[in-house]
Order: structure tokens, then C-alpha cells, then sequence
């Protein structure tokens, strides 16, 4: 995979959206003006695409796609390097019996897996992903936040996906929420930063338009749905807006940002529904692992195990792809 | 000491609240049921049917977003209005429809009693109508009654004030306005009506009372573009057919009319109302 | 760059169970008609799907009679409790069949089969489920203590929504105590034929639905038969004047749900991408062949040109085609005839300076297929601004302020649906009391329940389907 660079690695404000920045008061003013969501519309336009009808050549190539957009994902408490390592196999070879399947995207583990993570995938393409600003509830100071970045980033990791202050959010506190992600993004060097919203606390639409907005003011090269550790995670709705969201920032500024939603995606039914809706809200550039991923890790072997059924004619049973 | 000799009243149309003669300068004799002159009426033409609708579809903004309320009181007023000159309709009534004072008496009561049990529907009628739709999805749904908009009235040719009473109260009751063709025969309690109208608060325009021929207005009004409706009870059996045939080129709504002239006198009911009112359906998601 | 191309995902066409020819349905029976038999053809390919038989004048006197003695000796004497139960089984039967409905429809009408699949036939059957329940319940719908009904219903359906429309019409009439004779379209008559069969499964006695496909003299034998109580008619303004002309000076009671020429109004506040999606709804649902499509975008001139650009974006994904594809947004048109008038306003829009423009989809080269257009600078003096074009044509005018989208929608003849969006309340409020429509849909279009009444205003129609007003049209109150 090529590490294309979507943004430039300076967070600067694209021309369009300088005002919006300036100070507390305008950011407050462009998020609020943002269009609102309706609830019940985009719940139906994305259960209306949801009904999209894959087959054939259009399912394995979605299957694929779907397989190499992957952040192959561990983040528990129990995660030791041996889990890690595991996963970076897995990650490099997920069907070992059938060699032209693609890798995955990255493999997405703590700051202090990352050291190993990076030795497991060295030359492999597949990249490492490490949550850091005090993943998951980021209930911690700003020295800590940038601290643990840097862990990570030292360690090797090529990407960095940060939580946002949703306590700072809530409170309105735009700017506060703003800054950090800016701070963050410059600790990031070269990495890139995926911001996770957590859209499950966020509550409303309107809330994940404006969160959006805000993470790619502030440089986020991906806007990502969800930590997996709060219910509900990623949901369709939630990354329609989303894709909508980077799909305006493309046409505002000619710039490309990813989106990733995260946790709760298991099927690789579910898995075709996103990328329908990459395909027909955001568009088809994002059809690629630079735009779009998916943060999971049962959703690869329901992937490989459909993949199999394409390929062979017969479905396949979990006994044939790995647990790991 | 002489006779003092009656200052007689000079009878005219009432348009958009005031009392013009019919731009024809056209009169009729009016006589009594035994045949005795009793006024020169204005004449209307089709030119006064036009300048009665202008009127109407101007004042039916105004009356249409007066609230249920004010209505009400309007009507109301109406009543207490006429009370006041029962004994004029008694006279008139008894002269022009040839009752016996009894008779008079109590068709002139009814017709009061007409406008008070109207006056109480305006702000219900949306209550008794209207709906909360349980639609299977998330959205809030509801549908109100609004008022169908100018409606053209051929009243009764011999019920002069009960049968008028009866079909033009329910029109402005829903928030309609109305252009009237009187009896033809029997107009003089029509136009001290619109004297009653003037006087009660209803706004200019709200009700045009023309006097004149069904046959000659009523296709004026079938045929106009900006009718509603039309209430064909007073036209001749004979023309409701071609009365209705010209509606039909605008989608009016036309009331169906029993041949003859029902017992103005029976129990009034939601008929008339519901003839003058749409259906509105408004939807909105559910949402936060 | 990356392409995902949807493979075909086509329905199949076994599944609507075509026969070779289909039948009048008279007195519980399959009759040879003894018109001249037509041809009914799938407007996406032009090709024969069958012959039907079709009525004559005498058929329609032998139908009206069976009704007659239907309504007099059976239905009009069966208590409500009982007429219930047939209606309730009426919709388990469309229900159970609905695959097959479905794709019959998609088949007759052009359809897109995600439409017919989730939309015309579960609404169809919903449309059954509810007026079952009023049949025993009438004498608490606000028509006094014993509401009586009408006697024989004779109803003509358009082609847009053929079982749908025909669900809307039968179901309240059966509810009511009222027997039917229906025409369904002349090109649509396929699935009116198979809810025949449903009538038959049901066991519905026979002479209560009557069902006569034919061309409009059939229906017009109809509405003149004079054993006929109830005229109840949806289709074009022009045919809905004709219909009041001749039922005029009758006894017939008569119901009309006419064409419409809807503005759906877009506020600087709107929730903009799901105003888009509202518009596109509004217009290229069911190829824009639906009454109330919000075919004048009214939009507010401080955002007309974010919300074209947005609005091209989305048409431009809109998936024309096969309408079995269940990717298919946008089916064929129903007709040549439809298909020329489309193309006949088109070039008038272009003729008076409009500025089109055509979605880039590819359009199959069989078939009567018209891609989804957008006119801008559109006035109110233009022919595309008032004419019903019922196609897959948009037609976008600007305003400034609330008082002048009120002018702008309500200028008009029509007044039978409406869209607001804007996420001010006591807005949505206001415009929706200031419409004169019948439905007026807020922050969302096209949405259809049978507990919601639905019909025009002025010259597009009276009379009320769904919900408790809309019993009043099959009752003699």
C-alpha cells in the first residue's frame, strides 16, 4: 500500500474556512450555521441505500476492497505481545490458504504495542495504527494527550487515532476542542491523525455534522465514528453525515479526507451497506484505504469467510479461517 | 291630524359591506304573496356577480385566518343583532312569504336559533373533523379543516329568510365567504339581512347578497374561475344540470340538492359544513 | 481510480407468475369480455407481456348488476364485524403475494421493483388492514349513528400506482358496506387482475368487486350507467372535468383526485442534504409519475446555487434502468404516449429560455426511458412552471421571502400537495397553514399512510382518500 499523504502535513486552514477559525466566537458561528440534520431523513437515505443489491462481480470486488480497508483492531486491557503478534500475521496473511487475498489496512493497538506492531509488520505494507490522548475517554491533561501521541509516534506508529474532549464539545467549548486536535495533528509529524468523535456520546446529527467539521478544520486526515468501547459505535446515519461532511470539505477545498467508522460492524453485509454509501454519497474516490477504513476485527473473518463462498461456489464454515 | 305617510326604504344590493344599486341601474317590482307592490329591488347582473366575487375573494383572507374564536362571536352577533329586529323580519317574512304571524314568528326565531347553533361550531368544527393521523412511521401527522374559499349561494326562492339563514351561516361559520343570489320573488328579508350583516361585525365582503334571477346569475357564478363552490338550491330543478356541468370546468365543489325545497325548519347538521371545508394533511418527522 | 460497478441484480421475472392472457372479473367469475382484447406491454422493453381481455358496454351493465345483486342480497346486509374479516383477509392474501405483486407490477408499469417492492404493495395491503377495521366501527367515525352506504361504486384508476390506487378506491368501499366495479388502467391492468384472484381466494362473495379493464369509453360507460351510486375517479384534471360534466345533475356522489403541480419550498435553514433528498424524492419517485410529485422546487435565492449543485451531484447517482434491477432507481416511463408528452414540455422548457440540464446516467436504447431533468431560471410564466409534466422533470424557481414562496406555490389551480423545509417551527407552521393544498409535507415528501387523509384542493379534486374523511366519500351522509 502506498502511504499517499491526502493532506499536506501542515495543518493549515484551507482559504474558504480561515474565518471560520479565528477566534472562539467564529468558530462557534460556522458550526452552528452549519445546515442541520434531519433525523428521520437521513435515517431513511441511508436505510434506503442499505438496500442496495451487491452481486456477483460487484460482491468480490467489494469484498476486497472491504478486506484492505481494514484497521485490524485489538485494544483491551489483556492485549500482550503475543495477541499483537498474532494479529500482525493475520493482518499481512488473513487467509493463508488463498494468497490473493489482500492484506489489511493497518493493525490498530495501544501506544505501548506499538514498538511491537511495528516489528511484526516491518516491510509487510500493512501500517500501524495506535489510539493515543488517552484513549477511550480522554478524561486527561493536555501534557498527558500530546505525551502518549508521542510515545506512539516514536515507537514507529504511521497513524494516530486521537479522541476528541466530548466534555469540551458538549460544553461548547469549540475552540478548546479545536486546539487540541491542532496540537495533536503537530505532534503527529508525518503520521496521519484520524480523529475519533465518539459519535455514540454526541447524541445528535447535528452534533456528528458539527464534530465533523471541526476535526477537519483542525486537520484531521480521517474522521473516524467511534472508540468501540461506547454504544451505540458506528451506525449508518452517522457515517452518512460524515461522508457527506468530507465530500463538502473536498468541494470547498480540494482537499481529500478518509472517514473510518469503528465497532459494531460484523458482516460483511454490513460491511457492503458503508461501502455503498462511500460509493454514492461521498464518492468514488474515497473507494480506496487512503479514504475509507473500517475499525474491526470480527468483520475480517465474516469477509474472508464470503470470500471463500464467492470464490468456491460453496459456503465456507469458521473452521476454515483463522482465529486470530 | 293626517295620516303620516312612511318613509319607504329603498332596497339595494350589499356588496363588499356597502349597499350599492346594481351597476345595470336595473330594478324589479317585489310584491307581497297577495300580489300588493311592495318595493322596487335592485336588479343584479352578471357584472354585479363579478364585483361580488372580487369582493368575497378579497375579504376571505382576512376572515379565513380570523381566529375560530372571533368568528364565533361574529355569528353571535348576528343573532343578537336580528333579535333585535325580530319584529321587522316578522313583518317582512309574514308579507313576503304570506305566513300567518305564528308562523312568522317562529320561522323568524328559527332562523335566529340557526345563527347561535353556527356561532358555536366555528371553533369546534375543526375538533370534530380534524385528526391526529397514527401514521406507521416517525412522523406527526395531522389534518385540519380550512375553509374551501368563495362560495356561490343560489338561496331558496321561497324560504326568504330560514332558507338563507340556512345556507349562507354555514358558509362563513367554516371561514368561507360567500356571494349570494337571493329569492327572487321573496328578496326583501335578504336585504334587511345585509343590513344585520353590516351592523353585527361581519367584515365588508365576508357576505355579498345580490338580488336578482337564479337563472340569469346563477351560471355566472357556476362558471367563474375564482368559485369554490356552489350551493345550486334556489336555480330551477330544470337548470342544476347545466349549473353543475359548468362548475365542473373549474372542479367546483357542488352541493347536491334535493329537487325540492327541503323543511327548512328540521334539525340542522354538519351537511353544509363539511361541503365548505378541505381536508388539509400536514407531516413532520419525528426527530432530534 | 477504483470502480464499483453493480453487477445486475435483476429480480426475476418468473416470480410474477405471467399468464398468456388475463380476464375480465365479473360476479366472482374470469368472463371472456367482449371488447376488443388489448395488449398490455413492459414499458421497459416494449415487448407483449399479455392480452387481456377488455369489457364492453354490455359487460359493464352485466358487472353493475351483478354488483347491484351483490350489494342488495349479501354485502349491504352483512354485518360490519363480518365485511371486516373479508377485508382482513384481503390483506394477508396481498401480503402472502407481495413478491409476486410486486414484480407483476414492475413488469406492467416500469417501475423500479425497490418501489413496488417496498412501497405500492405493503401500502396496498396496509391500505386493506386499516379500512378492515373500520367496517364494524362505523358509527363511531362522526357521521351519525347509522352511516349507510352508497350502493354500487363504480371507480377508474390511473396507471401510476395500479394496485395501490386500487387498494386506496376498494378498500374503503368495501369497508363501507359498498360494492365496486373498477377499471384499472388500460396499460396497467395486470396486478388489478391478480387482486381478482386474491378476491376469489378470500372468498369474497361473488358481484362485490367487479373488475373491467378497458379504455376510457369503458370507464366513461361507468360513470354514466345509471345503477351506479358513487363515481370515484384518480387520473388527470382534464378527464376529472369530464367526469363531474357528466355525472352533473345526478344522484351519483362523486369523488376526484386530480393532477397537481407542487411546490416543494427550500429555505436558507433547511436541513440541506436532506432537502436534496426530499426533492429528489419529490420528483423521481416512481419516474415522476405520482399527482403530488414536488415538481416546482421553490428555493430561496440566497442558496439556490448550493442547493443545485448538491441536487446535480445527487441525480447524477440516481440509477436509471431495468426496472426488475433491484439497484434501479428510476424505471421506464409507462407509455410512448406519456413519453412524448414528457419530451414535448421538455423542449417547450427549452423553447422559453429554461436552463436544462440531464443527469449523465446511460438510458437503455429499448424502452420508453427519460433521463432525470433539471430546469433552472424557471418562471412562473413558463409552461414547465404550471402544466402537470408527470415525468422525471424538475423545474426550479427562486424566491426572497416567505410571503413570496406562499404567492409562488399558491399560484396555481391546482392545490393538492406542498413541501416546506426549514428548521424554524412556527415557519413550517405558518407556510403549512398558508398552502392551499391538501397535504402539506414539512421536512420530508411523498409520504403515504392510509390513516392519513389524502386529496386536493381546488382543481385538484374533492373528495378525501384515507383516514377517517376519507369514509365520508362511500357514505350517504
Amino acid at each position: 500500500m502506498t502511504a499517499t499523504t491526502s493532506t499536506s502535513a501542515a495543518p493549515a486552514t484551507p482559504a474558504p474556512l480561515v474565518d471560520a477559525t479565528r477566534d472562539d466566537a467564529s468558530l462557534r458561528r460556522f458550526l452552528l450555521g452549519l445546515p442541520g440534520v434531519d433525523q428521520v431523513g437521513v435515517e431513511q437515505r441511508a436505510a434506503g441505500l442499505g438496500t442496495r443489491s451487491i452481486k456477483k462481480d460487484a460482491k468480490r470486488w467489494a469484498i476486497d476492497t472491504a478486506i484492505s480497508m481494514v484497521d485490524l483492531t485489538t485494544l483491551e486491557g489483556a492485549d500482550t505481545q503475543g495477541k499483537v503478534r498474532a494479529l500482525a500475521a493475520k493482518a499481512v496473511r488473513p487467509d493463508p490458504e488463498r494468497q490473493d487475498t489482500p492484506r489489511v489496512a493497518a493493525v490498530c493497538v495501544y501506544p505501548d504495542m506499538v514498538a511491537t506492531a511495528v516489528e511484526a509488520l516491518k516491510g509487510s505494507g500493512v501500517h500501524v495504527a495506535s489510539v493515543a490522548t488517552g484513549f477511550p475517554a480522554g478524561r486527561t491533561s493536555r501534557e498527558i494527550k500530546l505525551a502518549d501521541t508521542k510515545i506512539a509516534v516514536d515507537a514507529g506508529a504511521h497513524e494516530v487515532d486521537m479522541v476528541i474532549d466530548r466534555g469540551a464539545f458538549l460544553e461548547g467549548r469549540y475552540m478548546a476542542v479545536f486546539e487540541e486536535i491542532s496540537a495533536i495533528k503537530a505532534a503527529c509529524g508525518d503520521a496521519h491523525l484520524k480523529v475519533i468523535l465518539e459519535t455514540g456520546e454526541l447524541a445528535t446529527y447535528d452534533n456528528v455534522r458539527r464534530a465533523s467539521w471541526l476535526a477537519l478544520l483542525a486537520g484531521g486526515d480521517f474522521i473516524k465514528t467511534s472508540t468501540g468501547k461506547v454504544s451505540p459505535a458506528a451506525t449508518l446515519p452517522v457515517t452518512h453525515i460524515m461522508l457527506q461532511a468530507v465530500h463538502d470539505w473536498h468541494v470547498q477545498t480540494g482537499e481529500l479526507r478518509g472517514v473510518k467508522p469503528a465497532g459494531g460492524i460484523r458482516t460483511t453485509k454490513d460491511a457492503i451497506k458503508y461501502l455503498v454509501a462511500v460509493h454514492e454519497v461521498a464518492g468514488e474516490a474515497w473507494l480506496t484505504p487512503d479514504l475509507f477504513r473500517f475499525g474491526a476485527s470480527s468483520l475480517l473473518n465474516d469477509l474472508l469467510l464470503q470470500r471463500r463462498t464467492q470464490v468456491d461456489g460453496h459456503y465456507s464454515g469458521p473452521d476454515y479461517v483463522t482465529v486470530d | 291630524m293626517s295620516d303620516r305617510i312612511s318613509v319607504a326604504k329603498t332596497y339595494k344590493l350589499y356588496l363588499g359591506g356597502k349597499f350599492p344599486r346594481s351597476e345595470s341601474g336595473r330594478v324589479y317590482p317585489v310584491t307581497d304573496s297577495k300580489g300588493k307592490f311592495l318595493a322596487n329591488a335592485a336588479h343584479a347582473s352578471r357584472k354585479d356577480v363579478r364585483d361580488a366575487v372580487v369582493a368575497a375573494r378579497k375579504a376571505f383572507p382576512g376572515w379565513s385566518a380570523a381566529t375560530a374564536y372571533n368568528r364565533g362571536q361574529v355569528l353571535y352577533r348576528v343573532a343578537e343583532v336580528l333579535e333585535g329586529r325580530r319584529d321587522q323580519f316578522i313583518a317582512e317574512v309574514s308579507s313576503s312569504e304570506g305566513l300567518a304571524t305564528k308562523k312568522a314568528e317562529s320561522t323568524v326565531d328559527a332562523a335566529i336559533d340557526r345563527w347561535v347553533w353556527y356561532a358555536g361550531w366555528t371553533d369546534k368544527i375543526a375538533t370534530v373533523l380534524g385528526a391526529a393521523n397514527p401514521v406507521a412511521g416517525p412522523y406527526f401527522s395531522f389534518t385540519v379543516p380550512e375553509p374551501t374559499g368563495v362560495v356561490g349561494v343560489l338561496a331558496p326562492q321561497s324560504s326568504s329568510l330560514l332558507g338563507l339563514v340556512e345556507v349562507l351561516a354555514p358558509v362563513l361559520a367554516t371561514g368561507s365567504t360567500a356571494v349570494v343570489v337571493s329569492s327572487a320573488e321573496r328578496p326583501l328579508p335578504a336585504i334587511t339581512l345585509s343590513e344585520v350583516l353590516a351592523t353585527s361585525d361581519v367584515p365588508g365582503g365576508v357576505a355579498n347578497i345580490l338580488t336578482g334571477r337564479a337563472a340569469e346569475l346563477g351560471p355566472w357564478l357556476a362558471s367563474h374561475g375564482d368559485v369554490n363552490a356552489l350551493d345550486p338550491t334556489g336555480a330551477a330543478p330544470a337548470d342544476r344540470v347545466e349549473l353543475a356541468r359548468e362548475a365542473a370546468n373549474t372542479v367546483k365543489r357542488v352541493l347536491t340538492v334535493p329537487e325540492a325545497e327541503p323543511d327548512w325548519t328540521a334539525a340542522p347538521d354538519l351537511t353544509r359544513l363539511r361541503r365548505y371545508l378541505e381536508a388539509k394533511t400536514v407531516w413532520h418527522p419525528l426527530g432530534v | 481510480m477504483p470502480v464499483f460497478e453493480y453487477a445486475p441484480a435483476p429480480e426475476s421475472r418468473a416470480i410474477a407468475n405471467l399468464k398468456d392472457s388475463y380476464k375480465p372479473f365479473v360476479n366472482g367469475e374470469f368472463v371472456d369480455g367482449s371488447g376488443e382484447p388489448l395488449k398490455t406491454i413492459n414499458p421497459a422493453t416494449e415487448e407483449v407481456l399479455a392480452e387481456v381481455g377488455t369489457a364492453s358496454k354490455s359487460d359493464v351493465d352485466t358487472a353493475v348488476k351483478a354488483a347491484r345483486k351483490a350489494y342488495t342480497s349479501v354485502w349491504s346486509k352483512m354485518p360490519g364485524t363480518e365485511r371486516a374479516k373479508y377485508l382482513f383477509r384481503i390483506a394477508r392474501l396481498i401480503q402472502e403475494r407481495s413478491r409476486e405483486l410486486a414484480v407483476l407490477e414492475s413488469l406492467d408499469n416500469g417501475k423500479p421493483i425497490k418501489e413496488s417492492r417496498d412501497s405500492d404493495v405493503p401500502t396496498a395491503a396496509a391500505h386493506f388492514f386499516y379500512h378492515a377495521g373500520w367496517a364494524d366501527k362505523l358509527e363511531y367515525a362522526g357521521y351519525g349513528p347509522n352511516p349507510r352506504p352508497l350502493g354500487v361504486a363504480g371507480q377508474i384508476i390511473p396507471w401510476n400506482f395500479p394496485l395501490l390506487m386500487l387498494a386506496w378506491k376498494i378498500a374503503p368501499a368495501l369497508a363501507t358496506g359498498n360494492t365496486v366495479v373498477l377499471k384499472p388502467a388500460e396499460t396497467t391492468p395486470l396486478t388489478a387482475l391478480v387482486f381478482a384472484e386474491i378476491c376469489q381466494q378470500a372468498e369474497l362473495p361473488p358481484g362485490v368487486v367487479n373488475i373491467l379493464p378497458g379504455a376510457g369509453d369503458i370507464g366513461a360507460s361507468i360513470v354514466e350507467h345509471a345503477d351506479v351510486d358513487k363515481i370515484a375517479f384518480t387520473g388527470s384534471t382534464e378527464v376529472g372535468k369530464a367526469i363531474q360534466r357528466q355525472v352533473a345533475g345526478t344522484p351519483k356522489k362523486l369523488t376526484l383526485e386530480l393532477g397537481g403541480k407542487a411546490a416543494n419550498i427550500v429555505f436558507e435553514d433547511a436541513p440541506l442534504d436532506q432537502a436534496v433528498e426530499g426533492i429528489v424524492n419529490g420528483i423521481f419517485f416512481n419516474q415522476g409519475h405520482v399527482c403530488c410529485a414536488g415538481s416546482r422546487l421553490l428555493v430561496q435565492e440566497s442558496i439556490a446555487e448550493e442547493v443545485l449543485e448538491k441536487l446535480r451531484y445527487r441525480v447524477s447517482t440516481l440509477r436509471l434502468g431495468d426496472p426488475l434491477d433491484k439497484n434501479t432507481d428510476i424505471g421506464a416511463i409507462n407509455s410512448a404516449e406519456q413519453l412524448a408528452k414528457i419530451r414535448g414540455l421538455v423542449e417547450a422548457g427549452d423553447a422559453e429560455g429554461a436552463q436544462r440540464w440531464t443527469s449523465p446516467c446511460p438510458v437503455p436504447e429499448r424502452g420508453f426511458f427519460f433521463a432525470p431533468t433539471v430546469f433552472a431560471n424557471v418562471h412562473q410564466s413558463m409552461r414547465i412552471a404550471r402544466e402537470e409534466i408527470f415525468g422525471p422533470v424538475l423545474s426550479v424557481l427562486t424566491f426572497r421571502t416567505p410571503d413570496e414562496a406562499v404567492a409562488k406555490a399558491n399560484n396555481t389551480p391546482y392545490g393538492l400537495s406542498a413541501g416546506i423545509w426549514t428548521e424554524k417551527g412556527s415557519r413550517i407552521l405558518w407556510m403549512a397553514n398558508q398552502l392551499r393544498a391538501g397535504v402539506v409535507w414539512a421536512n420530508t415528501f411523498n409520504r403515504f399512510d392510509p390513516a392519513a387523509p389524502f386529496g386536493g384542493y381546488q382543481e385538484s379534486g374533492f373528495g378525501r382518500e384515507g383516514g377517517r374523511t376519507g369514509l365520508e366519500a362511500y357514505l350517504n351522509v
